[in-house]
């Protein structure tokens, strides 16, 4: 277990930028996800970890230790590639054994250790196979253990998943969390899928074009979202534009049309948000904290009247999208015994006020 | 690995020397020899040469320009103009054959079909000077066919014979079309057929599909098969010499070196130089237009079969007769191997036989030292080209530095270059000592063959090992790297493996193309160390066929075996070898 700081990390491309200002410091065992769409800089910021290039600026740090320009075989990290970069001219056995090969290990060692590496992950009995006799869920493994066996301080995940099919996808995401788990090594994974970073992650960085967004748990980026690249990244969220009519308490005012108040509270802001009477300001609201109105709230505090847009079932919930005025409204009810609405027909929602959060 | 670590292993420290590794500019330590080399044996060879030809006693002159051009004495302007126009028939016959053979094997079924398309390759398996020498064998003057007609049909003298332009023509036709074949087949096998079946779909007749697809798709193959085409018979050198053309770029250079005028035959050789280089430019250029090859999986060509009997019944006929010119320079070598020295005067096919020539190659000392010789020679000359060409093809696929297209164009260079013409370069450049030779003079010493060798097949192992090296995955390395290996254990244990059956086929083929080369060897060679193809020259002049027949089988053997097993390594991707 090791703490790995980036101070300030910079890197240009010749001209273009590539990543900016990246400044985090990741505890000792912790799971850390770099997420972003494609192009944000989140896979350049990993590969300034493992070696494969050099910060244009600033320092990385593993332990207390500089290795700004160290080579990458120096490290002693263990990288998941994308598309696995497995030996081809080499069994699994090979595959895995290369690190300790390379660290001059004894016969006997290597082969101890990377049969119990095979096992940590299913692989035993598969040591004289080569890599195109395998299926990708397999191959997969067999990366995860060649960068495990050799005990890297640091675990570095590229997009590991992305290659897999849906059901491997889940199966290989429990495994590795598990693994993260049992051997508590400190993780740092990249990947562009928002459920998938969620629900490994201790902590999220959220990158967009080489600039990070937002920095936190699961529940501090799902929940309080700095901005609104944030919020509508994260999930599904409503964002609503609307003045500010009053300030200045716990409750806030926010005119959204002539004709539709809502009211938040002071406390669920973005420190970018400025809440002054007047003021221009985003609301987000996630689709499954609105509900819809009982037969006493109709037209009481946060009621929203609307018409039918679209709606559809998928199972799990019910979604719709409804229009009042301007305003395109996005609800999911979940197992609320609920009526199914047909498009053109008129729903009644009520918008919760400690689910408004001012995103600024 | 089971229990969490308390301690973790303490990451590795870095030293001086990895600093220096680590700095970007530190790529051009390593590509700098590579600069170097093809400085010293590409660049300032063919510099010299340029000098030799402006400069006439110490000051600098165009006069052995203004003598070339002159109207006065025109050998050489004839021998331009026979050069551009032999060469332009060449990519005509070549053309039209090539590309012929390729529908007919790729698009029509019937008897015969698969045999002739394993031997319709068999001209590539043909050392130049055998080549040429069999059909001064089977059709010259003296040749087998025109006597064998002549004593059938009780003639005079015999009906034709193959002499001159014609000849050279012929056999050009017969060695170079492969080109045409190979470009043009896989052009047809690329075509996916749903694009005639979407033309016809819309309306389109047979003509018009021809026309408007397929002619067209076909456009990038050919013409890129004429230029290596024209290319290569601007360079050809062994027709004219067998035939007895002299007004040849290549025979007025040999002949202006033969009669010690160094100044012309430098002039020659870059006016010859200038149109290659030139051929190379508008190839590569015209490379970047050419790919219209459809990437739609699954699609296999769709062969019309020939079904009505007098169509079989002809196109039987036609195989047969395809299979039997393909083959008899092969089997006339083979049968004159057999044949004893000095007996075949004016009979059909030789008289008496004997096997004392194959037993002679290997227990003679005579005749065994230029065998040993030409290995000896290739071999040094493909260990430098397989360090040379790994460690260039491994710095373009896989590195980033400033004059990078610079080192891919010197590279193939050589390749353009006619063999007559880089003999001249060595030549001007190596007789008097100087820093690269390593104050020696090279001209008429062991070293000036495997050098010119060297020089000649420098692009073969670079090309074949860039082209696997490019299929394969950088981020392996990076895993390699990762997993705590240095550069060089990564390079050892990673990179030269996956890529080693691309070396593997390159460096064969430097070896056989060694062993026969013919073109540099005869200006270069001393009597100590003749060569196989200059001693089968030789021994023509001298009348013993038998055994200049009989290295001859021994070459195409050789070749034979080599195409086989780099075709095996590279999976049947034999053109990336060529």
């Amino acid at each position: 277990m090791i703490e790995v700081t980036l101070d300030r990390v910079s890197k240009q491309f010749g001209g273009a930028k590539g990543v900016e200002n990246v400044d985090i410091r990741i505890k000792p065992g912790e799971f850390f996800t770099f997420l972003g769409p494609s192009g944000c800089g989140k896979t350049t910021t990993l590969r300034m970890i493992a070696g494969f290039y050099y910060p244009s600026d600033g320092r990385i740090l593993f332990g207390d230790r500089d290795v700004t320009n160290m080579p990458p075989n120096k490290r002693n990290t263990g990288m998941v590639f994308q598309n696995y970069a497995l030996f081809p001219h080499m069994t699994v056995f090979e595959n895995i054994a290369f690190g300790l090969q390379v660290r001059k290990k004894s016969k006997a060692e290597i082969r101890d250790k990377v049969t119990r590496a095979q096992k940590l992950v299913h692989l035993d009995g598969y040591g004289d196979r080569r890599i195109d006799q395998l299926s990708g869920g397999q191959q997969q493994r067999v990366a995860l253990a060649r960068a495990l066996v050799i005990e890297p301080n640091i675990l570095l995940l590229d997009e590991p998943l992305s290659n897999l099919d849906a059901k491997l996808r889940e199966e290989t995401r429990q495994e590795i969390k598990r693994l993260q788990l049992e051997l508590g090594i400190t993780t740092i994974y990249v990947t562009h899928d928002q459920s998938e970073a969620m629900s490994m992650s201790d902590r999220i960085m959220v990158m967009k074009d080489g600039v990070v967004q937002q920095i936190g748990t699961p529940h501090d980026i799902y929940n309080r979202p700095v901005n609104q690249f944030v919020a509508s990244f994260i999930g599904e969220s409503n964002l609503w534009e609307g003045t500010v009519e009053q300030a200045g308490g716990d409750e806030i005012r926010v005119r959204l049309t002539p004709d539709l108040v809502l009211t938040g509270l002071a406390v669920n802001a973005s420190p970018e948000c400025r809440l002054a009477a007047g003021q221009k300001v985003t609301l987000s609201v996630r689709p499954e904290a609105i509900h819809e109105a009982g037969a006493a709230e109709q037209g009481g505090e946060n009621a929203i009247t609307a018409k039918v847009v679209l709606s559809e079932f998928t199972g799990v919930s019910m979604n719709y999208i409804a229009q009042t005025g301007p305003l395109a409204v996005k609800a999911m009810f979940v197992g609320q015994g609920h009526r199914m609405r047909e498009r053109d027909e008129t729903i009644r929602f009520i918008v919760p006020r400690e689910s408004i959060y001012f995103v600024g | 690995m089971n229990k969490p670590q308390l301690t973790p292993p303490p990451v590795r420290q870095t030293g001086r020397w990895t600093s220096i590794t680590t700095s970007p500019n530190f790529v051009y330590v390593l590509i700098a020899p590579l600069f170097l080399i093809l400085l010293a044996y590409v660049i300032y060879p063919f510099f010299q040469t340029f000098l030799q030809s402006v400069k006439l006693d110490g000051a600098l002159s165009l006069k052995n320009y203004a003598k070339f051009f002159s109207l006065e004495h025109t050998s050489n302007l004839e021998a331009l103009w026979t050069s551009v126009y032999i060469s332009v028939l060449s990519v005509l016959t070549c053309g039209i054959v090539g590309v012929a053979m390729a529908f007919l094997l790729e698009r029509y079924e019937f008897p015969g079909r698969k045999l002739l398309s394993v031997l319709v390759l068999v001209p590539m398996a043909l050392p130049p000077l055998i080549g040429v020498l069999s059909f001064e064998f089977l059709y010259g003057s003296s040749g087998i066919i025109p006597r064998g007609l002549q004593h059938l049909l009780h003639l005079e003298k015999p009906p034709f014979t193959l002499k001159g332009i014609w000849g050279v023509l012929v056999v050009h036709t017969f060695t170079m079309y492969t080109y045409f074949y190979m470009t043009a087949s896989s052009a047809i096998k690329g075509l996916d057929p749903s694009l005639e079946e979407a033309a016809a779909n819309l309306g389109a007749g047979r003509l018009t599909i021809w026309r408007r697809v397929i002619l067209p798709m076909l456009t990038p193959a050919i013409v890129a098969a004429s230029l290596l085409v024209f290319m290569i018979s601007m360079a050809s050198y062994t027709a004219p010499l067998i035939f007895g053309i002299e007004r040849t770029m290549t025979m007025q250079i040999y002949l202006s070196r033969t009669n010690g005028d160094l100044d012309m035959a430098a002039t020659q050789s870059t006016l010859l130089s200038i149109v290659s280089i030139l051929f190379l430019i508008l190839m590569r250029w015209y490379q970047s237009a050419r790919n219209y090859q459809n990437m739609s999986k699954g699609v296999s060509v769709h062969r019309t079969e020939v079904k009505s009997k007098a169509g079989q019944y002809v196109s039987m006929v036609l195989s047969f007769l395809g299979v039997l010119i393909l083959m008899l320079p092969i089997l006339v070598i083979v049968l004159l191997a057999f044949s004893e020295d000095g007996k075949w005067t004016t009979q059909v096919l030789p008289p008496s036989y004997t096997l004392d020539h194959f037993k002679d190659l290997f227990t003679d000392s005579k005749t065994w030292r230029p065998i040993a010789n030409s290995f000896k020679m290739s071999i040094a000359a493909t260990i430098g080209n397989l360090i040379f060409g790994v460690a260039a093809a491994y710095a373009i696929v896989r590195m980033n530095f400033k004059g990078k297209t610079l080192l891919d164009i010197l590279i193939m260079l050589p390749w353009a270059l006619p063999g007559t013409v880089v003999a001249v370069n060595l030549i001007t450049a190596f007789s008097e000592p100087n820093v690269f030779s390593f104050g020696q003079v090279l001209i008429g010493s062991f070293w000036i063959l495997p050098l010119a060798y060297f020089v000649r097949h420098l692009p073969l192992i670079f090309r074949s090992t860039s082209s696997t090296l490019m299929q394969t995955d950088r981020s392996v390395e990076e895993a390699a790297r990762n997993l705590g290996a240095s550069w060089w254990y990564t390079f050892r244990r990673v990179v030269f493996p996956m890529a080693l059956s691309g070396i593997l086929a390159g460096t064969l083929l430097a070896l056989v193309e060694g062993i026969g080369e013919f073109v540099a060897s005869i200006l270069l060679y001393t009597n100590r160390t003749t060569p196989v193809s200059v001693e089968i020259f030789q021994r023509m002049y001298a009348f013993e066929f038998g055994t200049a027949c009989a290295y001859g089988v021994l070459q195409i053997v050789m070749i034979i075996l080599v195409l086989y097993v780099s075709r095996k390594l590279t999976g049947g991707n034999a053109g990336s070898a060529i």
